[in-house]
């Protein structure tokens, strides 16, 4: 049985292993088509003919991943870290029966390499499938308060 | 360390023939006099006519790290002037764009402006008879730059009134502009949406010099487009349908052999071009119903040949790199000595299929994006190179590969296309434009 509580602890369970950068879980908790996208305009409707900073399917995802830990990653050396601040996720939906779960979680993010820290704030809207007994991500998107402010590298996951 | 200020001997001396001093990278001085002399001297790119479809409709940026807005007269053609209020230097226009409708207001005292720029009102204005205002530079309004051309919609400014004419400032080079206008079947490019904005700790020309540095893709990007390529061939095999994602990832690991048959093109004043023969854009799957749109609307020669050109990047110095073939145009602005602001424009190509819009946002933000792997691996040999020159060992970078001996500055010429010689053609324009409105004789006299 899917309730609301068992979305809010995906959420918390997400960040927590981008967190500990268990990429690989992090990963398995994406459904076959599900996607990641970081809208670069207000309340953005269309990820494919508007601009995006990321709109990747896991092919790309796992890219990213195994990019981190390359031998001849240079931007990894010395290596990121990451920090979500999560406030309680918000339920958009819960409906088991349409198959809809939903929700919506403001957070402060904060990605460093070594003497650098970068903070950036946002919401990010996780759209979830149950696939067997579990929950799989088929939309998580960021939306950066300042999409449109000009950033540095960022190079983890929000 | 010199004193460079009025000194057109000691900025010359930066630049040997296939070496130059690191302080044209790393000196604040310097980073001053490109400001003070080198962006004014040169043609910079200001926007984009689409950006400006209705009279009233305004956009701004910056020339070096002037403020600077154009606009949309009433009578349709497009003005640039400084963005600086005449009365008390307040900027008129602080987004990127936008509506102002039939005129100015500034938003301080309320002096209004037309939309070419004149002044059209001072509230209270009897409070300045017989003060000699009349006179005064504020009377003019905005101060307006003279020298402003629109070629096939983009608006280019120079800011020093006498400097060298837009003809003869980009000659031959403008091709690539024109291969890009000609890719849409109705000869037209939109702007639609804003640029990819990213943040560089590095200077400026570094990102110029990138763009035809042909011998770094697949050394600095094995990291991300080798890994995309490895993951690809592991996860689907070969035998299906490459998606675009890979495609346009892909050609970034070629052979040091594809980019030295691909040639670089080198034009007068610093401007170049990597892929003549080909390019890393050559072999993107065809997209439906666009060759059959390009051949009616000119022809099948004529199409074949628009779509064969498949530049790699033109640089346009100073800080500007155009890619026909996908539609984007990156403008390398400078913030400091060790700081630049890199937007990157899509284009639209009007009446094309959506798919070729699709694409080119997919390519800027895989490549251009502060979340772009390539990027990535990019700005982590800017910063490590901004900090590296700080070293005293050796005050001089390299820019030595296929060089010969009494090489000609300011031709037209295509050579192996692994040279670095369009970086040799870009530093030589670069101390061209930083000394051409300097009094020689002052020097030569001391």
């Amino acid at each position: 049985m899917i309730t609301e509580k068992t979305i809010t602890d995906f959420v918390y369970r997400e960040a927590d292993l981008l967190d500990t950068m268990q990429w690989q879980a992090w990963l398995d908790l994406f459904h076959p088509e599900g996607r990641y996208w970081m809208p670069l305009e207000w309340q953005q409707q269309d990820p494919v003919l508007q601009p995006s900073l990321m709109y990747e399917d896991l092919l790309l995802l796992k890219v990213r991943v195994e990019r981190l830990a390359g031998e001849r990653t240079f931007s990894q050396k010395p290596k990121s870290r990451c920090h979500h601040l999560l406030q309680a996720p918000q339920i958009i939906a819960c409906d088991p029966e349409a198959g809809l779960f939903k929700a919506r979680t403001s957070y402060i993010y904060t990605e460093t390499r070594g003497d650098m820290l970068e903070r950036y704030s946002g919401w990010a809207s996780h759209d979830l499938v149950r696939v067997g007994d579990d929950l799989k991500i088929k939309l998580k998107r960021v939306d950066l308060v300042n999409f449109d402010a000009p950033f540095g590298n960022i190079q983890l996951f929000m | 360390m010199a004193n460079y200020r009025n000194n057109a001997f000691a900025i010359e001396a930066l630049v040997r023939q296939a070496e130059v001093h690191r302080d044209v990278y790393v000196d604040p001085e310097i980073f001053e006099i490109e400001m003070e002399h080198l962006f004014p001297n040169s043609w910079v790119y200001v926007g984009h006519a689409s950006q400006l479809a209705k009279p009233g409709d305004f956009i701004t940026a910056t020339i070096g790290r002037q403020p600077v807005m154009a606009s949309r007269h009433t009578d349709g053609t497009i003005h640039v002037f400084y963005n600086r209020c005449p009365h008390k230097g307040v900027k008129i226009a602080s987004e990127p764009c936008g509506h102002t409708g039939k005129f100015f207001r500034c938003p301080y005292h309320a002096w209004s402006f037309k939309t070419d720029g004149s002044l059209l009102a001072i509230p209270l204005k009897k409070g300045y008879e017989g003060t000699g205002f009349g006179d005064a530079q504020a009377n003019e309004g905005l101060s307006k730059i003279k020298n402003v051309v629109v070629y096939r919609d983009f608006i280019f400014a120079q800011l020093n009134d006498n400097g060298v004419s837009f003809e003869d400032y980009f000659g031959e080079s403008l091709s690539t502009i024109d291969n890009m206008v000609e890719r849409s079947p109705e000869g037209k490019l939109a702007v639609v949406a804003a640029p990819i904005r990213y943040m560089h700790t590095c200077n400026w020309k570094m990102l110029v010099e990138n763009q035809t540095d042909t011998c770094h893709p697949m050394v600095a990007h094995e990291s991300s487009a080798g890994t995309a390529v490895k993951v690809w061939k592991r996860e689907q095999g070969d035998g299906t349908e490459t998606p675009m994602a890979v495609q346009l990832y892909g050609p970034f690991m070629s052979p040091y052999e594809f980019y030295e048959q691909s040639g670089i093109r080198i034009w007068p004043n610093g401007h170049g071009h990597t892929g003549v023969a080909n390019s890393i854009h050559s072999n993107y799957s065809d997209i439906e119903g666009y060759l059959a749109q390009m051949v009616a609307a000119y022809g099948e020669k004529r199409a074949h040949e628009i779509l064969g050109e498949v530049r790699h990047n033109t640089v346009y110095f100073p800080n500007v790199m155009v890619k026909g073939a996908v539609q984007i145009l990156r403008n390398f602005i400078p913030i400091a000595v060790d700081k630049t602001l890199v937007e990157s424009w899509v284009y639209r190509l009007v009446g094309a299929p959506d798919k070729l819009y699709e694409r080119a946002l997919m390519y800027n933000r895989f490549i251009n994006a502060p979340t772009s792997i390539v990027g990535h691996d990019d700005l982590e040999m800017y910063e490590r190179a901004q900090e590296g020159l700080k070293s005293n060992g050796n005050q001089w970078v390299n820019l030595q590969r296929l060089y010969e001996a009494g090489e000609p500055a300011d031709v037209t010429a295509v050579i192996n296309g692994t040279s670095e010689r369009q970086m040799r053609n870009q530093f030589h324009a670069w101390a061209k434009f930083m000394t051409i409105d300097m009094d020689k004789r002052i020097e030569a006299a001391e």
